[in-house]
């Protein structure tokens, strides 16, 4: 598609395979109904439109390499994307985008990298994880940590055992509580880090969940002596035009819709303890 | 003895810590082993013995009545459990279940307190690596209330 | 007598019928000119098509929550400080429809709306104004995406500015170097002068379009007394502002001051009403709503105007960033004041004062940045409560 779409137009896109993670998650893919989907990198937001109802903005979460559908991770936490979780195969959808500031996953490599997921903010980062894992060999250490509320909102389970069983990655998983019969950890995500086997002088950390999980994991990361300049976090605000002209993602003096989602830990450390910033 | 005292003090809780204080330590030390499922400790017994754990990971946890236990916490090789030996009345205040096969070594509590009391030196010794790990997990406690992953309120 | 004049800086002297002849000649050329006129006991712009709509001998008192239009005592077509409206209401429509959705059999296209967008010409236009539209494009088209609908309506205008012959209870233009002097961005400025020489304006051409619209309007030389007399009103403008805003490390002082006690000041009186965006010539916020008809077969989205005050405006999956008036204050003057500069280059506010004016409880933003400026130095004490 050669042609430049007005970044205010939804284009109409067709619900392919539907993927139901948890009880609240759910997985689309999405096919343009006419021209290619455009290229995108990981960490880049789309803004999807259900008909009559209004947009939300969905992180990408699957691989940029893979030609043809956007996938994209939805949960239920209000009218639009709780209609966008409840689309069947066949459905339309309105997107813009892509949008955003992605993942550093070029300037990361020569380095370890720290991926550091909490809940559904494993979706965001998962397709810096495929860019990284297709390029292997032009990271040093690679560790995936990820935190969720208990065992049964795992996201993409089968996969996180998959990467587990690799000899080239360390995978840790921790739940903030479980049954008995749950055999992992339990705690929180920041727990994990002093546990992970990376050089926090040539490290980059990648950071994304709830603004609450990323603070402490960005301050344990700190701690572990990982600079602030290597750390990095998908931060999220309310979002209506998503291309710098509507005033409301603004954070500080950063439009979290193109100066972010992903923003470099530095940046942002002394305002995301501003309440009500 | 010897033998044991190494160990101790290959832990990573007394990582920095006075040699000379190592035989009075280990003179409180026993070694453990715990099959899977196996309880170092119930809700209410006397907290007679805290754990260092060598490897293997322990679940910490409660049972309401009528539901099936929470398991609030995992603690794993480096960690210690048990911090209830130094608050009267020295009563364990969860479960403390072997998920896996799991080696430990126990210290008694009772013999620590006294030598404890009896050497400030040590005494605060042991407080300078208990209360970061308390303090931690209270953060981490703090964490988990937050509930971060549920939906928020409002 | 229509010899090959420079485009810009040419000055002669122009009749009150001259400027007539200037309306006129504009509607000849297929504008719609927009310039004051009274209503409602405000000067508001809408359409002008003869000397009579313009605020002929009227003045307008204004002070912190005060606008009130009195009676002149000369006949000053231009005797007045700005209004309520910018040219922004023009410009970045306070309704757009932007595209409409139909259902089809197996889901829905997607049509973007077609608008007829007017040529402008805008009458009347004030150095702080224009100012604020040159601020306005910075975001609208100087970015990396691109409002196409600001951009249409942007194109082609022509602006006849004036340069102010009075300064307004709450102007500050000289504080922010937006005035009250037109530099730029104009295709002919206009200076009323009334004095023993009659009632005139100096006019100036500021671009080829000017040049060209001037050579066809009846008009005289200009002598040294006019340009002097020209050179006199704007002084005595500068002279008579109204507010003075410090804007030295301004943005610093705001941006390192969130949990300030001040803040808390403010938003005990602050009503969060939006007056003060509404009526602010560089704000841009927008929100979108999405509609359908009742057959649920046709939707639309429609974009218009919002603030940073509202409840929503914040709102993120389960509550508002900003649930406070206080966070809402701050975050709308250390935007203006502060954040535009990282943004955009330049800091948001013109010295417009027509937050202040409108404010019901008459907040001024000058008073507020002198109090945080005044007591920052301070070592930070605990919050007293509250938040």
């Amino acid at each position: 598609m050669t042609e430049l779409a007005d970044p205010f137009v939804p284009v109409p896109y067709r619900v392919g395979r539907v993927r139901r993670e948890t009880h609240d998650i759910t997985t689309l893919e999405l096919a343009p109904v006419t021209g290619e989907r455009p290229d995108y990198q990981p960490g880049q937001f789309n803004m999807l439109y259900v008909f009559g109802i209004g947009e939300v903005a969905i992180s990408v979460s699957g691989d940029p390499a893979a030609s043809g559908s956007y996938v994209h991770t939805v949960r239920d936490v209000g009218v639009v994307s709780g209609a966008i979780a409840r689309l069947g195969a066949g459905a339309t959808l309105g997107l813009r985008g892509p949008y955003g500031t992605p993942w550093p996953v070029e300037a990361a490599e020569g380095n370890d990298v720290v991926f550091v997921a909490g809940g559904l903010g494993l979706a965001p980062l998962r397709p810096a994880i495929y860019h990284v894992l297709a390029r292997r060999e032009q990271y040093g250490r690679v560790v995936i940590l990820y935190g969720t509320r208990s065992p049964s909102d795992i996201l993409f389970r089968h996969e996180v055992e998959r990467w587990r069983r690799r000899l080239d990655l360390e995978v840790l998983v921790t739940v903030d509580r479980a049954d008995a019969d749950w055999r992992g950890d339990v705690g929180v995500v920041p727990r994990l880090i002093a546990r992970a086997g990376f050089d926090p002088h040539s490290s980059v950390g990648m950071v994304c969940g709830p603004e609450v999980m990323m603070r402490f994991t960005a301050n344990a990361l700190s701690a572990a002596g990982v600079g602030s300049e290597r750390i990095y976090l998908s931060m999220e605000r309310n979002m209506k035009c998503a291309i710098g002209l509507c005033g409301h993602c603004q954070f500080g003096p950063d439009f979290v819709c193109k100066d972010g989602p992903v923003m470099r830990y530095d940046r942002i450390a002394d305002i995301m303890t501003v309440r009500e910033i | 003895m010897e033998g044991l005292e190494r160990i101790v003090l290959a832990h990573a809780f007394f990582a920095g810590f006075e040699e000379e204080l190592g035989p009075v330590v280990s003179g409180c030390a026993r070694n453990h082993r715990f099959n899977p499922g196996q309880y170092l400790a119930h809700e209410g017994d006397p907290a007679n013995e805290f754990f260092l754990i060598r490897h293997g990971k322990v679940a910490l946890e409660i049972l309401p009545p009528g539901q099936t236990p929470i398991v609030f916490s995992t603690e794993g090789e480096g960690d210690i459990v048990g911090t209830s030996w130094l608050v009267p009345p020295y009563r364990w205040r969860f479960d403390a279940r072997a998920v896996e096969l799991t080696r430990a070594i126990g210290i008694d509590a009772r013999c620590l307190r006294d030598k404890c009391e009896a050497d400030p030196r040590l005494g605060y010794e042991m407080m300078k690596r208990i209360v970061p790990i308390i303090v931690g997990r209270l953060d981490d406690t703090r964490m988990q209330i937050l509930d971060v992953y549920g939906k928020g309120r409002k | 007598m229509t010899e090959v004049d420079p485009p810009m800086g040419k000055q002669a002297i122009l009749s009150l019928d001259g400027l007539r002849t200037l309306i006129e000649a504009l509607a000849r050329l297929g504008y719609q000119v927009l310039g004051p006129t009274v209503r409602d006991g405000a000067i508001v712009y809408d359409e002008v098509a003869r000397l009579a709509d313009l605020p002929t001998g009227w003045t307008d008192q204004q002070d912190a929550g005060r606008y009130r239009l009195e009676r002149r005592s000369d006949n000053a077509l231009f005797g007045y400080a700005v209004g309520p409206q910018s040219w922004r209401r023009f410009l970045q429509q306070p309704v757009q429809r932007m595209w409409q959705a139909q259902r089809t059999a197996d889901g829905f296209t997607v049509v973007a709306a077609e608008d007829v967008t007017p040529k402008f010409a805008f009458l009347g236009v004030r150095a702080c104004e224009i100012h604020a539209i040159a601020i306005q494009d910075k975001v609208f088209v100087q970015g990396p995406y691109i409002d196409t609908d600001y951009q249409r309506r942007r194109r082609d205008n022509f602006i006849v500015a004036v340069n102010c012959g009075q300064a307004g209870g709450t102007c500050f233009c000289v504080s922010t170097n937006t005035g009250p002097k037109v530099d730029a961005g104009y295709d002919l400025a206009l200076t009323e002068l009334i004095d023993g020489n009659g009632h005139r304006f100096l006019i100036e051409t500021g671009s080829a379009a000017g040049a060209r619209l001037l050579s066809e309007l009846p008009h005289d030389a200009a002598a040294s007394e006019d340009l002097a007399a020209a050179a006199a009103v704007v002084a005595r403008t500068a002279g008579s502002m109204g507010r003075k805003l410090d804007t030295d490390g301004l943005k610093q002082l705001l941006q390192s001051n969130p949990t300030h006690p001040r803040w808390d000041d403010v938003a005990d009186r602050c009503l969060a009403c939006a007056n003060c965006t509404m009526v602010c010539p560089t704000c841009f916020c927008t929100t979108v709503e999405d509609h359908t008809d009742l057959t649920g077969q046709t939707a639309e989205r429609v974009r218009r105007w919002d603030s940073c005050f509202t409840a929503d405006y914040s709102y993120i999956h389960g509550g508002s960033v900003r649930p406070e008036t206080k966070s809402r204050y701050r975050q709308w003057i250390t935007h203006k004041l502060a954040s535009w500069i990282d943004q955009f280059g330049t800091s948001g506010c013109v010295g417009c004062g027509r937050c202040m004016t409108w404010c019901p409880v008459g907040i001024d933003i000058t008073v507020e940045a002198a109090a945080i400026r005044a007591t920052s130095t301070l070592p930070q004490e605990a919050d007293h409560g509250g938040a």
